[in-house]
């Protein structure tokens, strides 16, 4: 599958997400065969379908007064957040052009990450039945998609800074008392995330035959 | 009439929950709206109308689980052929 990347660098969420529903538009009318949007957010909590704001352990007010807003987003899965210490990975793919298969999706997307963070020496895991990709009992990636149409939105996130894992205490992510973890924090050692892009960009092409 | 069935989502995948309804019962809808919203594992997944005409009904409410194969809803197609009305008839 050919795709175009987009590489939108800090990004507001709301204009990434008006941003995928565009391009989800233009991969529906043939316009583009696919994409992929490399980007960073400000800090957001985000809510899947599945969902509940009783898994925001934050107060309004203490949101507020960190300028972190939440917006309920039409992909699977609870609560999470995001925030400049990450990169988001927004892969806007027609799925009926391989193969129409959501589980394979699901665990190509974990295949991209594990083997992105084994190109920076860290050997990483899936857990059964915990989507997203594991240090030990500790989650550094997060996948949470929608399909229309077999079009994929939304898509992945990857902890890369160390100094971006305290406003997780804020939620309870993915619904489950987890503690997160990040590039930097395994491997005692500032990442430039330009190398990151560029070693996300490589996987993505071998793992989806770009 | 028409029968909007959930189908395979891959391998392992025998089931998915309703969690939204983008029409009511009675209501028009066309091929390829988005009709249903399921969830399953960290995915949503949109299924669209298979055909033109009236939502006549629904046997999944939200928060349902379906399995791959069953009926979700059905939809009562416009006729193609032209309906024929008579010519008023002039006392």
């Amino acid at each position: 599958m050919h795709f175009k990347i987009f590489d939108l660098g800090l990004l507001d969420f709301l204009q990434a997400w008006d941003l995928q529903k565009q391009i989800f538009a233009a991969v529906k009318n043939n316009y583009l065969p696919a994409a992929l949007l490399l980007c960073r957010h400000g800090p957001v909590i985000t809510i899947g379908r599945s969902g509940s704001r009783g898994n925001i352990l934050a107060s309004a007010e203490e949101l507020a007064s960190r300028g972190i807003f939440c917006y309920e987003v039409e992909r699977g899965g609870d609560v999470t957040y995001h925030g400049p210490g990450q990169i988001m990975v927004y892969p806007i793919f027609n799925l009926c052009l391989g193969r129409k298969d959501l589980h394979l999706y699901l665990r190509s997307l974990e295949e991209v990450a594990i083997r992105l963070l084994f190109d920076f020496d860290l050997r990483v895991v899936r857990r059964a039945g915990l989507t997203g990709v594991w240090s030990g009992k500790q989650k550094i990636a997060s996948v949470g998609v929608g399909i229309k149409n077999w079009i994929t939105l939304h898509g992945m996130s990857i902890n890369v800074k160390k100094n971006d894992l305290d406003n997780f205490s804020l939620i309870r992510p993915c619904g489950m008392n987890i503690e997160m973890t990040s590039m930097e924090t395994l491997l005692n050692t500032q990442i430039d995330l330009d190398l990151i892009k560029t070693s996300l960009t490589f996987q993505f092409k071998k793992i989806f035959g770009a | 009439m028409a029968q909007v069935i959930l189908p395979k989502l891959g391998e392992g995948i025998d089931q998915a929950t309703v969690s939204y309804w983008f029409f009511k019962v009675g209501q028009k809808v066309k091929a390829e709206d988005d009709l249903v919203e399921l969830v399953t594992d960290k995915a949503t997944f949109n299924l669209p109308s298979p055909a033109s005409g009236t939502l006549s009904e629904i046997f999944f409410s939200e928060g349902d689980a379906v399995r791959v194969g069953e009926v979700l809803a059905v939809i009562t197609e416009e006729s193609n052929f032209p309906v024929f009305r008579p010519e008023p008839v002039c006392n």
